[in-house]
């Protein structure tokens, strides 16, 4: 008879059966020659990782993949597949064996290694038992919010997460450049009888755009109190922006937020971040240090009540700095997201016209 | 009290996992577009109900049934959208849909139909 | 049988990155090898994730005392455990992991997005996205240039 440990609970047997379900898919994926089936699978992985992440005791990362990986890849990928082909020719399985045999060479090597790891929730092993200790006991003393990964990633690794928001930056521009700023001339203007059959949609877009827009913006500001923060409320805000663009067409979203203000936009998300790093410079402190945020004599002047709790000492600037930097990753993330949904949808107006007119 | 509304709870969500799985069953079994269409719709949303529902039930009266239920109608407002959206989009492509006498077909009778409008 | 439990996320992992990889090596289609890249990154998300995790633990998110988290925490955990720490010793899983996948994924997509990108400029110039079409038609481009040029 097989004694269980007291460890194995519901909690791992979710794991093991999610991961199953991960294998499948990506088995899937391997196999099918169609790339759209491989895009909609592709998309169901990131779902499946995403439930995975919330029994993982990781919420904000949870939220992070299912936007990312439901939207802005799928549409990004589908963009891609419409410019180019839609299916993979049937490759020779002769040509197959050698990566095949690499790659399950170096994966046996790695199932070696894998086996000297801690074992799963172990909360004595190296990875937990310093840094990530030290950074859980340390918030409450000197930030003072609760999301502890939000603290992390703001506060105590600001720096990691300004040279992040400044590769999202860099890969916007890159796609900008290679794909075109969305279409140069005028649109054409849609039909003007759309249609009744596409009312549903239109009137379900009018109302959830909105709702989207707003729960972005609550998962921003609330970044701090639970899970969320500037990449998800980033993401979440380009999804609905997106929404818009496939309802009512490129024409009317490129006329509500024009190629140009999304480019300035996102330089002015990586100027906030930058631009909080140097004023902490200049007012005494090291760069991203957010104690030194305000002057002395302005911090003095804020009334404790405000936070409402006077217990401990309040931490002004690093609520202020979190605040401040949290907005420029979200004006970064969405217009970056947006000028890449621009490119992608752009040339296919673009080589549209261009055939037409052959 | 709150011991029959947990189990209570649970019973709705093992109905809404049991309905899900019926959805999925549908998808991968029916015919048609249009019928897939509609399996998948009509069980993702009343399966989603259910699960909610249990969760309301064992959530008790607090904040979270408050979030459920926005969740739910949420639910209900893109589900069917979608649902609708898809089925334009395979009229618009030009399958028609399958009308007449026909049984869901047996695996081999699937792989000895021609690869017409249905196809995959 | 415990040990292979314990440790099934590390080989989960390692046959997710195995299969990007042969992805990109042995497919042809530019676009399929980028999902395999993106295959690839998301493993190695799930590793670090799976690093991070403590068992009986919850959200990174501290749970003030008395409040509705509180309760709802203290529900579910054994009341022995209560009893003998309270919610106040709460264990919460490891942040740090956290906050670099959370990053890392939006970095991702956004990579994703220049190198299908690139994927269709060279459809573009070449008119194929299969390796081995791109690979004769730049040989042939570089001895005779090509109307672009």
């Amino acid at each position: 008879m097989i004694t269980l440990p007291a460890s194995i609970n519901a909690s791992l047997v979710l794991d093991i059966v999610l991961l199953v379900m991960l294998l499948v898919v990506a088995g899937a994926i391997v196999r099918t020659r169609s790339l759209l089936a491989a895009i909609i699978l592709f998309g169901v992985y990131s779902m499946i990782s995403a439930i995975w992440l919330v029994v993982m005791d990781a919420p904000d990362v949870a939220f992070t993949e299912a936007v990312v990986g439901a939207g802005i890849s799928t549409i990004v990928l589908l963009g891609a597949i419409l410019l180019t082909r839609g299916e993979t020719e049937k490759s020779d399985w002769r040509k197959l064996i050698a990566p095949a045999l690499i790659c399950a060479a170096v994966g046996g090597v790695l199932i070696y290694a894998a086996m000297g790891l801690p074992d799963l929730g172990d909360a004595s092993s190296p990875a937990n038992a310093h840094v990530g200790r030290a950074y859980l006991e340390g918030t409450a003393k000197d930030i003072g919010v609760p999301n502890m990964v939000t603290a992390v990633l703001a506060s105590y690794r600001g720096l990691d997460t300004l040279g992040e928001t400044a590769v999202i930056f860099a890969a916007g521009i890159g796609v900008a450049l290679m794909l075109g700023f969305g279409p140069r001339s005028s649109l054409a203007s849609p039909p003007s009888n759309l249609g009744d059959r596409h009312v549903t949609l239109r009137v379900a877009a009018k109302l959830l755009i909105p709702l989207i827009a707003l729960f972005a913006l609550y998962v921003q500001f609330h970044g701090d109190l639970g899970a969320g923060g500037g990449f998800q409320a980033g993401v979440i805000m380009a999804a609905a922006i997106t929404l818009h663009a496939l309802v009512f067409g490129l024409r009317e979203t490129m006329a509500a937020i024009p190629s140009r203000v999304a480019r300035s936009v996102a330089s002015l998300g990586v100027l906030i971040y930058a631009g909080v790093g140097v004023v902490c410079m200049i007012n005494g402190g090291g760069f991203l240090d957010y104690d030194y945020l305000f002057p002395p004599a302005v911090e003095a002047q804020i009334p404790g009540w405000i936070l409402g709790d006077g217990s401990h000492a309040p931490h002004w600037g690093q609520h202020a700095g979190i605040l401040l930097i949290e907005i420029g990753v979200l004006l970064t993330v969405t217009a970056t997201m947006v000028t890449v949904f621009y490119g992608f949808a752009g040339r296919t107006v673009d080589d549209a016209r261009r055939e037409a007119k052959r | 009290m709150a011991d029959i509304l947990a189990w209570a709870g649970g019973g709705f969500v093992i109905i809404g996992a049991a309905l899900s799985l019926l959805g999925a069953i549908g998808v991968l079994k029916f015919p048609d577009v249009y019928t897939r269409i509609h399996a998948a719709s009509i069980t993702d949303t009343a399966g989603a109900s259910m699960v909610l529902l249990g969760l309301c039930l064992i959530a008790g009266l607090s904040l979270t049934t408050l979030k459920l239920v926005f969740i739910w109608m949420f639910v209900m407002l893109t589900t069917p959208v979608s649902a609708n959206a898809l089925a334009n989009a395979a009229f618009g492509s030009g399958h028609k849909p399958r009308i007449g006498a026909f049984q869901i077909m047996r695996t081999d009778e699937r792989r000895k139909t021609p690869r017409g409008v249905d196809a995959p | 049988m415990s040990f292979f439990a314990m440790h099934f996320n590390y080989i989960v992992v390692v046959i997710l990155l195995m299969a990007g990889l042969f992805l990109v090596f042995s497919s042809g289609n530019l676009i399929k090898r980028m999902i395999g890249l993106a295959m690839f990154q998301s493993s190695a998300a799930l590793f670090f994730i799976s690093l991070g995790k403590v068992s009986g633990g919850t959200a990174a998110i501290a749970v003030a005392p008395g409040s509705t988290e509180a309760r709802a925490l203290a529900s579910q955990l054994d009341p022995a455990y209560v009893a003998q720490v309270g919610v106040e010793g709460v264990v919460y899983s490891n942040p740090l992991p956290h906050a670099l996948i959370l990053t890392a994924i939006v970095v991702g997509v956004a990579t994703l997005a220049v190198g299908l990108a690139i994927a269709v400029r060279i459809r573009e110039a070449f008119g194929s996205v299969e390796a081995k079409d791109i690979d004769v038609l730049s040989r042939v481009e570089a001895t005779q240039p090509g109307p672009q040029a």
